[in-house]
């Protein structure tokens, strides 16, 4: 590829960095009104068809049958600056779905836990996910009206969380409490790394 | 509301073959692009005002130019033409090796993650939104 004689105007500004932040959590935890409530845009959706090979298990004659799934994710963006964008991604619910996740999580610099108290077990699999693959992840409980008020310690322990993720309430609705999580999130994660390096530099 | 738009279209997504077979033919076929890796926040611009009737450019690679007028992520792509990320990487496969758009993969260490710098820039940036 000729890259010295590029067609951009001359003295064009360099592309922006572009970053994410996954959502996860279980079904109706409100992913995808977390990612509305801070983007710039409503959600915007968008999919991946796969392609699965399979002989038919019903199907006597054996045939290899093409059976196509669309996986759709919701995601979101805010410009923070001209060399700043932020992408926050909507997880799939589906568990099936897990490498649709790997895809997602390559390079996400952390994620958020969506929980809700009333089936705090639905946000197992996003935990267990993001321990295993060393994600930095914060877990925020959305408050929905008539859920019991929980103390976000006895969150942790039946999270069974290690004690330093954080845990926070939130409100996916509304813009300032997604922030908060948000720089949360983030904090957190830069802590992580400072701790990594210097566990790496003993 | 916008839970019967939701559904609407989950539905038509799942709509018997159209939207399967529609992106097949939008790239001949094909299923990876020419030349590039196209992560789903690669940063995509437009290195001119329009392509005409190029050989070889169908209508998506013409809209992809013409939405790439301003910085768009493959992700975004993908959203407003409402084509599955894979018929998207194909199709912009296509215009990087004809050097039509310019992509910025997303800036990694060789840990894989961005620099602290960024971390830093991300903070400010939320704090003033
Ligand atoms: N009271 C209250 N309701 C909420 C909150 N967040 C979301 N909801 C509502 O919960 C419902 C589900 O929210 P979604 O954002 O669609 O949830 P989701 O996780 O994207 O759902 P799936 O993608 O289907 O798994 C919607 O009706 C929201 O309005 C919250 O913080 N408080
Ligand atoms: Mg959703």
């Amino acid at each position: 590829m000729d890259y010295g004689r590029s067609e951009r105007p001359a003295g064009a500004a360099p592309l922006p960095t572009a970053i994410k932040i996954l959502i996860a959590g279980g079904f109706g935890v409100g992913k995808t009104t977390l990612v509305g409530a801070v983007s710039e845009t409503r959600p915007l959706r968008t999919e991946e068809v796969l392609t699965e090979t399979g002989v038919g298990i019903d199907d006597l004659s054996g045939v290899e049958e093409k059976t196509t799934t669309t996986v759709a994710m919701d995601f979101g963006r805010i410009t923070l600056s001209d060399d700043l964008v932020l992408y926050l991604f909507g997880t799939p619910g589906q568990d099936r779905f897990w490498f649709v996740w790997d895809e997602l999580a390559l390079g996400a610099i952390g994620a958020v836990v969506l929980a809700d108290t009333r089936r705090l077990a639905d946000c197992f699999p996003s935990i267990d996910y993001f321990e295993g693959r060393g994600t930095p992840f914060v877990v925020a409980v959305n408050c929905f009206e008539g859920a019991k008020q929980y103390r976000l310690d006895e969150v942790q322990g039946a999270l069974d969380l290690d004690p330093d993720v954080p845990v926070v309430l939130c409100d996916a609705r509304e813009r300032e409490s997604v922030k908060e999580v948000l720089i949360t999130l983030l904090e957190y994660a830069m802590k992580l790394r400072e701790e990594r390096r210097r566990a790496a530099a003993d | 509301m916008t839970g019967q738009g939701e559904l609407a279209e989950h539905e038509w997504v799942d709509d018997h073959a159209g939207p399967v077979v529609r992106p097949y033919a939008v790239t001949g076929g094909r299923a990876r692009p020419v030349t590039g890796t196209f992560d789903l926040i690669s940063l995509v611009t437009a290195t001119r005002a329009e392509v005409g009737s190029e050989s070889g450019l169908g209508p998506e690679h013409v809209a992809i130019v013409g939405l790439c007028q301003r910085i768009q992520s493959v992700a975004e792509i993908a959203a407003h033409l409402d084509l599955p990320v894979g018929t998207v990487r194909v199709l912009l496969g296509d215009l990087a090796a004809r050097s039509l758009v310019q992509v910025r993969e997303p800036r990694a260490t060789p840990a894989g993650l961005p620099d602290d710098s960024v971390f830093e820039a991300v903070i400010n940036g939320l704090r003033a939104l």
